[in-house]
């Protein structure tokens, strides 16, 4: 007698059938209808019409009667939650049953009801349930506290629940340690800054002994959360990876993958000459060639890691190449993932071995991957110097085999070798020109054209060959078009006399027949080189090429560093950051590796380190000379009522000359000036007039002076909002930035136009370029009701991470509150970074303003300024702008000013007013 | 966490869901059986499938898929792991996991799995405390509950599952008291053309099946531990021990277990237990093709090879073989294009081989690529790593327990390029 024979029954009266079976007197047929009724329910039928009957069979002391309502329950209260209301007070006397099985299974069914009414119910007996002497009780209930969180987040909050959940981390069973970091986990996933797994060294050492002793579940989320914790310092780092490390050889696959992604983490901060460093390496590798002999699900998650692992620490893994050596029976996913991981590691040492088997694979049956196969032999000609003439000989024998995707993919890696190789393998191109007929795909034919216009002086028929493509121009696809009027062009700039005919036809059908605008733009380039100037012509046309690069995949160093924290993920299967595209994640922070330790760098990620001198552009100062111009305009308005009016010609703020001009200036000084500052940006968004609080930046100092306020302190632009209401579920910020008694300040207003209070405000910045970053909480004590507004004023340090920002000056923001977080980004004006102490003496100003080279300097005008050079100076002061020194030379007042910026950077001026004439002129010069 | 669960069969229907949060539509199938179509074989279906809303995540076992339904960020291991410990729990309570099977037991199943994940938080997923909860179905206990009117689910809270030693329940008693061990290896290799070794690697495993009464403390320690320098252990395994002293030593669950599963590299030398020599050539322009096939053993360590079975994937080109073994059988799918040959015992004296001539359809041109040859066989009473037990020792009970281990040595991966 089986379960299937509830399947069967499949007539009209099924329900009514049921229902009377439900109500029987004799127990063994109601429990045996309930039965019935959930077979049909996981078969997706709808039985929710005998809610009632099921709910009536609840109190019963049969437990197997009893989990089979409960499951009922589960799925159809939501449907009918006034009658799920029924079921209450049995679910709060089980609570409270002697069985804690019993107590455990009410709490655990209670939080899976998705009803608000029967939450409200919930709060009291799960208040109980957490601090229930039978642990069992207790790791279901703060199971239960993840569950009611996300039914109905504030009545947890309310309710206290995450503190008690967070009491529950010092547990003494570790099961229950490990359920409360399961569920805090997913708790902080939709509260993505709230500080709820407050690491800290003591709730780590619990947190590592409870890992010894928990389900291997349990270690995965302590292992996970274990990750997300910055260790103070080397020694800290290291016994944490020590105490890691046994997990490396559990069973289950996830718990090992987990614990690796802790150690890639801690071990950067160990230093490189530490004898555990060596040792931590050495262990690394056995588990994770273990991973590849799981199942091939698991290979398949365990390869897209390695691959990350091997990019980041080849190391590793280089004496295991054989591991990946594909068997003809893996699924295609595991082939082509293994495939991948061999190129990587490829070397010289072992590239006999990998040609052999990319050889092998190139005769399999699996079309995808013989072709990926052959790809991948190009690939390897093009990383391993050395190999490159055997590649080119394994991939001639597989042209010899006359398979046609096999020659078409081989032709297409052979163009890329020659483009890393050129002059070199020629020899081979007789070899191609045999298989031009073959070829049938646009990638292999556009390659192959490519390769005859490249060297078409050695090819004797090279416009034959090519004149045999133009015949069916019209239809190839783009991609060979363009090549082919490319390679004519080429073929006659080298072979003019024979070919004149040729490259006319091929131009009229590019520029007269084609409707292709790329196609017919670049016939036209051409048609007009060659008619102006042939020589200029070849000079572009058969201009030396740069070798194409290595390694073309590779991810990108930060995106890597991001993935490595994130082992194990969705994130680290599709090589995205997890802000890419995990849905209600909106909040994802970006996690980075920490430091490593004793070095002395800050945090600043390479690419930023490198930006030479040489890479720094010419300075792109704007023409514009109403920079501070326009600022300096003597409206002795108040500030408010003149900033829509200067706007329009705001266009290029005081921020441009500092941000762009500044940054230009610093170009050759990058390394000394920490990250921010490195590339120019080579021109600031037109989007700077939108946003007058920015664009307000110097000029408005002069606004302010004029008149209105405080004569000392510096310029501060009239709040402007920052975000909408519409866009942040009805909370509205607006606010400003300023300066005040050498303390930077961001004030912002907050107006709650929802129906509903708002509570439990935060704030956070994203790194930005001068590391600001909030001194202290946001202070928003008293709920914000409906329609207030609440002034606050953020104290803000310049202590921060630093990353630069394009702008120079953005600033992106995460404001937080009970309901939501809300991202907006803001510029702040930069003369809010002008330090107090920002007077230079004069000796060291005449020296340093001589030894700071050309091309850090840059000149500009401003107009429309109708201030004496004194009042402009006592203005300027205002800000922090200090004059040097005043010289008057034929009628021009020259004053020489210095800045401090926060981060160190002095920036020096020569301004120049002529009387009568509203223009300053601004030589401006920086040094670090 | 794992939000919902569906079981699809083979021929792509959804036969069972089971949701632990809210309810996700079946539609969500769509995008799997979307990739299902794309993919040419069934097990080349991508393990994990971005949905617009949610991740697919699915495994294929005994030709089930069973695909979960995440939300968030979760590990995906995480998840296939989980799926595995399902099909093992269903695997051990019914005996075989098929569709029938789990249709046969519809309620159990569900009541298995609303005990195994709670709100996608996995709950009890060892076989032992889960026997102690839901008791597995029987043909005497059916018939009992039918009588009785009594459940197979149990009364009492797990005691195991609290303990210091989760995986073993109190209170075990036998009469017979025996614990056996078996070192299973397996050899996945790949030999070239020329029959020399491209990659060999060893996946073994100690299995083991203790019925002992009480808390018995077991030791295990090797003649040669230091083959085992990668390893996996089962959580009761003290770690630390091992560490220091490369001995085993554990608190045993009750019954069947997998105490440790190791792999010895392809860095270190493997011994390969037999040999092919082939001989397969077709010529260009003729219809026919020359098939010669011998087997032979090689580093067997004195002991005989048995269970030999031979496959080879023809190629397409292929229409008819035909073949004489010199023993066993052999058949050729004409439509699958697979030839097996079942050989047996491989004789020393008088080596197996498979002789003979394959026909290719008329005017397909000469094979492109060559087939693979995969070998089984198995060999009793070795391990071919040399792994070899020291001892066995049991401290805590006073009892004198009956102990046994075996070693076996089968092919895993084993293939032959030709």
């Amino acid at each position: 007698m089986t379960d299937s024979k509830y399947f069967t029954t499949t007539k009209k009266g099924e329900i009514f059938e049921l229902k009377a079976e439900l109500n029987s007197d004799k127990k063994e047929k109601k429990k045996e209808a309930v039965k019935k009724v959930i077979a049909s329910m996981t078969v997706g039928k709808d039985v929710s019409a005998l809610f009632p009957d099921v709910v009536n069979c609840m109190q019963t002391d049969n437990l197997e009667l009893k989990k089979l309502v409960y499951l009922y329950l589960m799925n159809y209260a939501k449907s009918q939650p006034d009658m799920a209301i029924m079921a209450v007070n049995t679910f709060v006397k089980d609570c409270e049953d002697l069985n804690p099985l019993i107590r455990a299974l009410a709490v655990r069914t209670m939080g899976c009801i998705r009803v608000d009414k029967i939450t409200e119910y919930l709060c009291e007996p799960l208040r109980k349930c957490l601090k229930d002497e039978d642990p069992y009780v207790r790791k279901t209930a703060a199971v239960c506290v993840a569950k009611l969180h996300d039914i109905n987040a504030q009545l947890v909050e309310d309710q206290g629940f995450l503190d008690t959940l967070k009491d529950l981390i010092s547990d003494s069973n570790p099961m229950v340690v490990a359920n409360a970091v399961a569920a805090l986990s997913e708790i902080a996933e939709s509260h993505p800054n709230s500080n709820l797994l407050d690491l800290n060294p003591q709730t780590i050492n619990k947190l590592l002994t409870a890992l010894n002793e928990c389900t291997e579940w349990g270690q995965i989320f302590i292992l996970d959360c274990l990750a997300s914790y910055l260790p103070r310092d080397d020694r800290e780092s290291q016994s944490i990876c020590e105490r890691v490390t046994p997990r490396l050889s559990h069973a289950n696959s996830a718990v090992v993958l987990s614990a690796v992604k802790v150690l890639m983490k801690f071990m950067e901060m160990l230093p490189k000459d530490l004898d555990y460093y060596g040792t931590l390496l050495k262990k690394l590798a056995p588990p994770l060639v273990t991973l590849l002999s799981a199942e091939p699900e698991l290979q398949y998650v365990a390869l897209r890691n390695i691959n990350l692992i091997v990019q980041k620490r080849p190391e590793i893994l280089k004496h295991e190449m054989k591991v990946f050596f594909v068997k003809y029976n893996d699924p295609i996913y595991v082939k082509l993932e293994k495939l991948d991981i061999m190129i990587r590691l490829a070397s010289q040492a072992n590239i006999a071995q990998v040609l052999a088997e990319l050889k092998e694979y190139a005769t399999e049956v699996d079309v995808d991957f013989v072709r990926k196969a052959v790809r991948a032999i190009g690939r390897c000609a093009i990383k391993v110097e050395q190999s490159a003439e055997r590649c080119v000989s394994t991939l001639l024998d597989l042209i010899q085999t006359k398979v046609n995707y096999v020659v078409q993919e081989a032709i297409v890696v052979i163009k890329d070798i020659f483009r890393k190789y050129p002059n070199k393998y020629e020899s081979v191109i007789a070899t191609l020109c045999e298989n031009l007929d073959s070829l049938d795909e646009p990638e292999a034919r556009a390659a192959m054209i490519w390769i005859v216009g490249e060297y078409a002086e050695r090819i004797d028929n090279a416009d034959e060959l090519l004149e045999s493509f133009l015949e069916g121009f019209h239809d190839e696809s783009t991609q060979v078009q363009l090549q082919l009027l490319t390679a004519i062009v080429k073929l006659f700039l080298k072979k003019p006399t024979e070919t004149q005919e040729l490259v006319q036809q091929v131009l009229s059908l590019a520029t007269q027949d084609s409707d292709n605008p790329d196609l017919r733009d670049r016939g036209y380039i051409y048609w007009r080189l060659l008619s102006t100037d042939p020589v200029a012509a070849k000079e572009v046309v058969l201009a030396e090429k740069p070798l194409i690069s290595e390694e073309t995949d590779l991810i990108e160093p930060t995106l890597l560093e991001e993935l490595i924290c994130h082992i194990g993920t969705l994130a680290s299967v599709y090589h995205k950051p997890p802000s890419a595209f995990v849905e209600g994640s909106r909040g994802v922070q970006h996690k980075r590796l920490p430091p490593r330790a004793g070095s002395g760098e800050s945090t600043e990620s390479p690419d930023v380190g490198q930006s030479g001198p040489s890479e720094a552009p010419p300075a792109v100062i704007p023409s514009q000379g109403d920079l501070l111009g326009d600022l300096l305009n003597l409206d002795l308005a108040p500030p408010t009522a003149t900033v829509p009016s200067v706007q329009p010609s705001m266009q290029m703020g005081a921020m441009d000359l500092l941000g762009g001009g500044l940054d230009s200036l610093m170009g050759d000084e990058s390394d000394t000036m920490g990250a921010g500052l490195g590339a120019a940006p080579a021109a600031m968004p037109a989007s700077l007039g939108s946003a007058p609080a920015v664009g307000g930046g110097l000029g408005d100092l002069f606004d302010l002076g004029g008149g209105v306020g405080m004569p000392t302190g510096s310029y501060v632009a009239p709040k402007t909002v920052w975000l909408l209401a519409m866009k942040a579920k009805g909370l509205e910020i607006s606010g400003t930035f300023a300066r005040r008694g050498g303390i930077i300040q961001m004030d912002l207003s907050l107006t709650n136009k929802a129906m509903s209070v708002m509570t439990d405000f935060a704030i956070q910045f994203n790194r930005n370029s001068f590391g600001l970053a909030p001194a202290g909480p946001l202070q928003v004590l008293t709920p914000l009701s409906p329609n207030q507004t609440i002034d606050v004023s953020l104290p803000l340090s310049t202590s921060g991470p630093v990353m630069k920002m394009e702008p120079l000056n953005n600033l992106q923001v995460a404001v937080k509150n009970n309901i939501d977080v809300f991202y907006f980004s803001c510029q702040y004006p930069l003369s809010l970074l002008f330090v107090e102490d920002g007077k230079m003496d004069r000796q060291v100003f005449l020296a340093t303003w001589k030894d700071i080279p050309n091309d850090n300097e840059a000149q500009f005008q401003i107009k429309d300024i109708h201030l004496n050079s004194d009042v402009a100076s006592n203005k300027l002061q205002g800000s922090n702008i200090f004059t040097i020194a005043k010289r008057t030379v034929e009628g021009q007042d020259m004053l020489y000013q210095s800045v401090k910026l926060t981060n160190g950077i002095w920036v020096l001026a020569e301004m120049r007013i002529q009387t009568g004439n509203p223009n300053y002129t601004v030589n401006g010069n920086k040094e670090t | 966490m794992i939000h919902s669960l569906f079981l699809v069969n083979a021929s792509g229907d959804i036969f069972l869901e089971k949701h632990w949060k809210s309810v996700v539509s079946r539609s969500v199938c769509d995008y799997f059986f979307e990739a299902l179509e794309r993919a040419t074989e069934p097990e080349n279906v991508p393990p994990v499938i971005p949905t617009p809303h949610h991740f697919l995540i699915n495994v294929l076992r005994h030709r089930i898929y069973f695909v979960a339904v995440i939300q968030s960020e979760v590990p995906p291991l995480f998840v296939i792991e989980f799926l595995h410990r399902v099909v093992d729990t269903f695997q051990d309570y019914f005996g075989v996991c098929s569709e029938a099977a789990i249709k046969d037991n519809v309620v159990v199943v569900y009541e298995l799995l609303e005990e195994m994940l709670d709100n996608g938080f996995p709950l009890a997923t060892e076989s032992n405390i889960l026997k102690e909860l839901i008791k597995p179905p029987t043909i005497l206990r059916t018939v009992v509950n039918t009588i009785t009117g009594s459940t197979n689910v149990g009364e009492q809270l797990p005691t195991g599952q609290l303990s210091v030693v989760p995986w073993r329940r109190t209170g075990v008693k036998y009469t017979n008291n025996e614990a056996y061990f078996d070192v299973v290896e397996e050899i996945d290799a790949i030999i070239d053309k020329s029959g020399s070794t491209i990659t060999a690697e060893i996946q073994g495993v100690i299995d083991a099946c203790v019925k002992l009464t009480g808390m018995p403390d077991l030791t295990l320690s090797f003649m040669n531990p230091r083959l085992l320098d990668d390893v996996s252990f089962h959580p009761c395994v003290r770690f630390k021990r091992w560490e220091a002293e490369r001995i085993l030593s554990f608190i045993p669950p009750d019954g069947n277990f997998r105490l440790l599963s190791y792999h010895v590299s392809s860095q270190n030398l493997v011994a390969i237990p037999v040999y092919v020599k082939h001989n397969i050539s077709f010529r260009e322009g003729s219809s026919q093709g020359r098939f010669e096939l011998t087997l032979g053993p090689k580093q067997t360590m004195g002991k005989a090879v048995e269970s030999v079975l031979v496959s080879s994937q023809l190629p397409r080109g292929v229409l008819n073989a035909n073949l004489s073994p010199s023993q066993g059988t052999y058949t050729f799918d004409p439509v699958t294009k697979l030839l097996s040959w079942d050989v047996g015992k491989i004789n020393p004296q008088k080596l197996p081989s498979l002789k003979g001539s394959v026909s290719l359809q008329t005017g397909a041109s000469k094979p492109d690529e060559n087939p693979t040859i995969n070998i089984q066989f198995k060999i009793q009473q070795l391990a071919i790593s040399g792994l070899k037990v020291n001892r066995l020792d049991m401290y805590g009970e006073k009892y004198k327990p009956f102990k046994g281990i075996k070693y076996m040595t089968k092919a895993g991966k084993f293939q032959v390029r030709t």
